[in-house]
Parts: C-alpha cells; sequence; structure tokens
C-alpha cells in the first residue's frame, strides 16, 4: 500500500514533462501531418509529401545531406584525438579544457554565427591576417565552405561530450591488458576503445547529424542567401510563400529522410539500447 | 498505464483552461486598448507613450520583418491586431480577402497634413481612400560607392554587365529581385506575363555569379563596411548608409523602380474604431509625424514635415526624390495567386542554382 502511494507521487512529477510533450510536441506534429496531408478544399493529398522529388527541393536536400554528413565527419574526426588527449591527462586540467569547450555555448547561437560571419567576410579577420602574410584573400564568405564552418564550430561540443563520457568509462586494466598481450597503439584503439565509445560515437552522431541536416540559420547566415539547403525551403513556405501545406509537407519529408538515416546508423549499433538518446 | 492517461488527461485540462484564460483577459481589455502590429523600428516608441498619456488608450505593440510574415501572423489568429501598418500590395490583398474596416477618413483632424500627392498614390492601391492612412514612403534603388564605381550609375545595367563581380549585394525578397530584372528590360514590376518572369529569371540567374550575397537588413552595412561595392536598397536605409559613409551615393535607375508606400489600416478584429481612428489621426499630426520622421528617416508624404525639412535634406535623393526621378516607378501590387507561385518557383530555383 506505502509503496503504491509513493508510486503516485513519482506518476505525479512527470506532469510537467507530459505538458511540455503534449503541447510542444505531439500536438504541433499533429498539425503539421494534418498541414501536410490535407489540401485546400479539405481532401487527402499525397502532392505536397512528393514535392520533395521536384529536382528544385531535391537538390536543397542533397546538399542538405552532403553537408550534415560532412560535418558529422569532420566532428568525429576533431573529436576523437581531443577525446583521447584529454583521458590522458590528469583531473584538473580535464575538467578545465572540458569547460573550455563549453564556454562559447553560454554565448547566443546567432551571435557566435555573426561572429563568424565577420571573420570570414571580405575585409574580415581572416583575409586581414592572411593579407598580412601577403596571401591572397580567401573567397569562403558566402560558400557552402563557410556554412560547413559554421555548423561544424556549432555542433562539435555535442560530439565531444558524449564521446569524452563513453572513453572515459573505459577501464584502464582493459588497455593495460591489450597493451600486455603486444597491441600496438592503433590496435588498442581499433579493437578497444572505438566498440567501446561506440554508444558516445552514435548519440554524438545523432546530436550532430539531425541539427547540422535541418538548420537553416547557418545557410541564413554564413551563406549569404546564396546557398539553399532545404530548412531554407522550408522557412520560405511558411513565412514567405504562405504555403503552409507545402512547408508541412516538405517538413514531414525531411523527419522521413532523418529518420532513414538514423536507421542506417543505428543498424551498426552493436548494444542498441545504450545510444538512444530519446 | 491507466494513471498514466489521467495524468495525460490532466496535464491536458491544465493547458486548455490556461490558453482559455488567456483568450479572456484579451477581450475585456480590449474595450480601453489598442493592439498595433508594425515593422521592425518604424515608430519612436515615446510617440506611442505620448498617445497614451494624452487619451488614456493602452497600446499594446508587435513587430515583424516582411509584409508575408506580417501577413501570415495576421492570418493565423493567434492575436487579434487592431491596427496594421503594411505595405501597398500587401494593403490591397487584405482589403480584397475584406480583412479591413472601412476609416472615415473626412473626419480625421489632421487628414489634410498628408499631401493630395499622396492620397493619390494611395488610391491606387485603396481606391477612394476607404481603407488606410499613408505612412511613409521611399523608392528601392542602388547604393554605390563612388570611390569604386568611376563610370555614372544610372541605369539597373551596372548589376548586369559583370564588371563587378563579387561586388554586388541584390535583396533578398521575391518580388525586389525580380523588379530590378523586369525593369531593366523594360516591363512593369506588377507584369503577370510568364514569358517576361522567366526572361528576368534569365537575367538573374546569368547574374548570380557576380552576387555576393542575397540580403535584406545587412546590405547597408555591408555597403558602409565597404565589403561590397554597390547594393539594391531601399531609400530610407541608403539615407541612414550616406550619414555613416560620405562615399555612398543612391540613385533611382532612369529605368524606373519601385515606389513603395507604407500605410497603416484598421482590421475587422478592431472593436474600438474610435480609438483607432485617434490613433491614426494622431499619427498625422505635426509634431508627431515630425517625431517619427526623426526616428525612422524615411520619405514622409506629411507636408508639415517636408516644409520644415533643412535644405540640405531636401536636396537628397534618398529622403525627397526629385519629381521627375521618380517619373517611372511604380507602387507595387497584388498579384495573382498563380503569377504568386510562379515566382516563388523561379526564386526558389535561382537559389539553387
Amino acid at each position: 500500500m506505502e509503496k503504491k502511494k509513493r508510486l503516485n507521487k513519482r506518476t505525479w512529477l512527470s506532469a510537467p514533462y507530459l505538458i511540455w510533450i503534449v503541447g510542444f510536441t505531439i500536438i504541433p506534429l499533429v498539425v503539421i501531418f494534418q498541414d501536410a496531408f490535407v489540401n485546400a478544399e479539405g481532401s487527402f493529398t499525397m502532392d505536397n509529401i512528393l514535392a520533395i522529388f521536384n529536382p528544385i527541393h531535391m537538390k536543397s536536400m542533397i546538399l542538405s545531406l552532403a553537408i550534415a554528413a560532412g560535418c558529422t565527419v569532420i566532428c568525429i574526426l576533431l573529436a576523437y584525438p581531443l577525446v583521447l588527449a584529454l583521458r590522458r591527462l590528469n583531473m584538473g586540467r580535464e575538467g578545465f579544457l572540458v569547460f573550455g569547450l563549453i564556454l562559447p555555448m553560454w554565448m547566443n547561437f546567432i551571435l557566435r554565427l555573426l561572429a563568424w560571419q565577420m571573420i570570414l567576410s571580405k575585409n574580415g579577420i581572416l583575409n586581414m591576417i592572411l593579407g598580412f602574410f601577403g596571401i591572397a584573400p580567401l573567397p569562403i564568405a558566402n560558400t557552402w565552405l563557410s556554412i560547413l564552418i559554421g555548423v561544424v564550430y556549432d555542433y562539435l561540443p555535442f560530439m565531444i561530450l558524449p564521446l569524452y563520457n563513453a572513453i572515459s568509462e573505459i577501464d584502464e586494466d582493459i588497455i593495460e591488458a591489450a597493451k600486455d598481450l603486444g597491441a600496438g597503439g592503433f590496435t588498442v584503439f581499433k579493437k578497444i576503445i572505438l566498440p567501446l565509445s561506440m554508444p558516445g560515437l552514435l548519440s554524438g552522431i545523432v546530436m550532430v547529424f539531425v541539427p547540422s541536416m535541418t538548420s537553416f540559420v547557418v545557410a541564413d547566415v554564413l551563406g549569404g542567401g546564396k546557398i539553399q539547403l532545404i530548412g531554407n525551403v522550408i522557412e520560405q513556405e511558411f513565412t514567405k510563400n504562405v504555403d503552409w501545406g507545402l512547408g508541412s509537407g516538405l517538413s514531414v519529408s525531411l523527419m522521413i529522410f532523418v529518420l532513414i538515416s538514423m536507421a542506417f546508423t543505428m543498424k551498426n549499433d552493436p548494444e542498441g539500447k545504450e545510444s538512444a538518446i530519446w | 498505464m491507466k494513471k498514466r492517461l489521467i495524468s495525460a488527461l490532466l496535464a491536458g485540462c491544465v493547458l486548455i483552461s490556461f490558453l482559455s484564460g488567456c483568450g479572456k483577459s484579451q477581450t475585456k481589455e480590449s474595450k480601453n486598448s489598442l493592439t498595433l502590429f508594425n515593422y521592425g523600428e518604424y515608430i519612436d516608441p515615446d510617440v506611442l507613450d505620448q498617445f497614451t498619456e494624452e487619451t488614456g488608450i493602452e497600446i499594446k505593440y508587435e513587430e515583424a520583418l516582411t509584409p508575408e510574415e506580417m501577413y501570415t501572423k495576421y492570418k493565423s489568429g493567434a492575436i487579434k491586431y487592431d491596427l496594421m501598418c503594411t505595405s501597398d500590395y500587401m494593403i490591397q490583398k487584405l482589403i480584397s480577402e475584406e480583412e479591413l474596416q472601412k476609416i472615415d477618413i473626412n473626419s480625421m483632424q489632421y487628414k489634410d497634413n498628408i499631401d493630395k500627392k499622396y492620397w493619390d498614390l494611395s488610391a491606387e492601391i485603396d481606391p477612394g481612400n476607404q481603407y488606410s492612412v499613408p505612412y511613409f514612403w521611399g523608392t528601392l534603388g542602388i547604393l554605390y560607392n563612388t570611390k569604386k564605381v568611376k563610370e555614372p550609375v544610372d541605369s539597373w545595367e551596372v548589376l548586369f554587365h559583370h564588371e563587378y563581380s563579387g561586388e554586388i549585394i541584390m535583396q533578398n525578397s521575391i518580388r525586389d529581385s525580380y523588379l530590378v530584372a523586369l525593369k531593366y528590360l523594360g516591363y512593369s514590376l506588377n507584369t503577370e506575363n510568364e514569358s517576361e518572369l522567366r526572361e528576368a529569371q534569365d537575367l538573374l540567374l546569368k547574374q548570380k555569379k557576380d552576387v555576393q550575397a542575397y540580403l535584406v537588413d545587412e546590405a547597408r552595412d555591408e555597403i558602409v563596411a565597404e565589403n561590397a561595392i554597390m547594393a539594391v536598397i531601399y531609400s530610407g536605409e541608403a539615407y541612414l548608409a550616406e550619414e555613416y559613409n560620405p562615399d555612398l551615393a543612391y540613385v533611382i535607375p532612369k529605368e524606373g523602380s519601385n515606389l513603395w508606400l507604407d500605410s497603416w489600416c484598421v482590421t475587422k478584429y478592431c472593436e474600438n474604431m474610435d480609438a483607432a481612428q485617434q490613433f491614426l489621426d494622431f499619427l498625422c499630426r505635426a509634431d508627431i509625424a515630425q517625431k517619427n520622421f526623426d526616428y525612422i528617416y524615411y520619405s514622409t508624404p506629411n507636408k508639415a514635415v517636408i516644409d520644415s525639412l533643412s535644405e540640405e535634406d531636401k536636396s537628397n535623393e534618398a529622403l525627397v526624390p526629385a519629381e521627375d526621378a521618380t517619373a517611372n516607378c511604380e507602387i507595387s501590387k497584388m498579384q495573382s495567386a498563380e503569377t504568386t507561385k510562379l515566382m516563388n518557383m523561379l526564386w526558389k530555383e535561382l537559389k539553387a542554382e
């Protein structure tokens, strides 16, 4: 009896979460699906979903996929060496370094992008420094490269933190044992660190790939309006063209694309459960 | 499981009662308050306070960036705006959708402060001046750096002859971009003709590699910072840019351009027409129009303000365009749904290129 009461109380604790998820996830999703599948006359339509196969939309989708994939790969390549180096450090300094990584996240996302805009622009800081060394200015501003730099910068911490959690939990004895048995540095990484850090890596991939795939603000600020990602198309349908049906349809297609890419990632997950962040 | 369902249900109830509570309190207050919807930084905040002080009518104030954003927010009906300040073609669209209420303009004490010229201009989108009161106006033109452009600039051609590759900023807005190409080709910016639009599209597609960026608000700052040599820009922004950087000049191309007009209108949701008219009249009053002018620095239709301008300001092309400079200019009108759809598709094609 007593136990049951306690359980009751605990269920109540989930009320704020439920309000949140119903009000801000489920209801909006229902509205999006309704807008996507119902046309102006009120009958069922697949046009808005199939609109993704329009060559213009497809081009934006492929570009978004490419940028998200590129961003994820670069984040992995940057995060692994860093996290492995962090593992070797003693506690005090390690905490400081992680703090240093998180610190920029205290600043507003848009402000950080605007800073990058200043750095990369034609008369910006980067080209000023290059000019100082007599190197011709790099035309990075308003290209896909500047968008890639922007997403990598913004989402790198989301790769580092889960990876750091996973790798710092690996028992030093396992690595020592492998070394005793004659494994070299690369073999240790391949046979021990990589598999044991897999859950962290997969969370990292999800947390980097999904937002970099769907973001439109980065392309807006750093792409100078010249690069159109699928997020920009959707935003334009809602705010400029007032075609909520098409906007919702493309959003649903984007969700499907993201789910498919995630399914591919998760299939390679040996332990399954741990990596799921939701 | 059952418990979870119950708590979900309760959560829903809480949410609903919360929302309905909001709605109620709003209608109760509406008697003595007005909800305004305006572009960003488009009114002197002191003017709003002064209005409340003088009349006791509370002002609730909301902002948006573009006419389309305004339309989207207005149409969603989440907030019942009483008064809205928006642009020419959007007003025409709202009138055609019967979203606006007629204003008794003749009863307005200060209506004659607005020059007849602008009432006539406004009549092109609001026949008979029944629904809207002109607020500010201006043109779209080219802002360029006189140190870096040696030739005299008087035509849109300078944007299309590839000499300033990578130094051009275009407007990141569908109609403003197409009107540049349409006017250069000698067509009307209100065209509904598909082949004319496709011709404009070819021109813009060829131009894209020369364009540094498509921007809205940042265009001015980029030219001031000399990151680019020329930009398609609104006259009001150009005036401010010239204040920051004396090497800049603004020109309305000879082929003509867009002459835009922003006006205030009263929506169908407004229940307190008296208060709304009081506010509109207040905006036309000389001292208030002067305050707004000093804050915004766009071209004003208010005679009293124009008369008090300094000689230097009166000769500024961005502030008071000469009569003949605007001779070929047109006001943007509402386009058919098909044309809007086509232009939207063309725009996405241009951006995807």
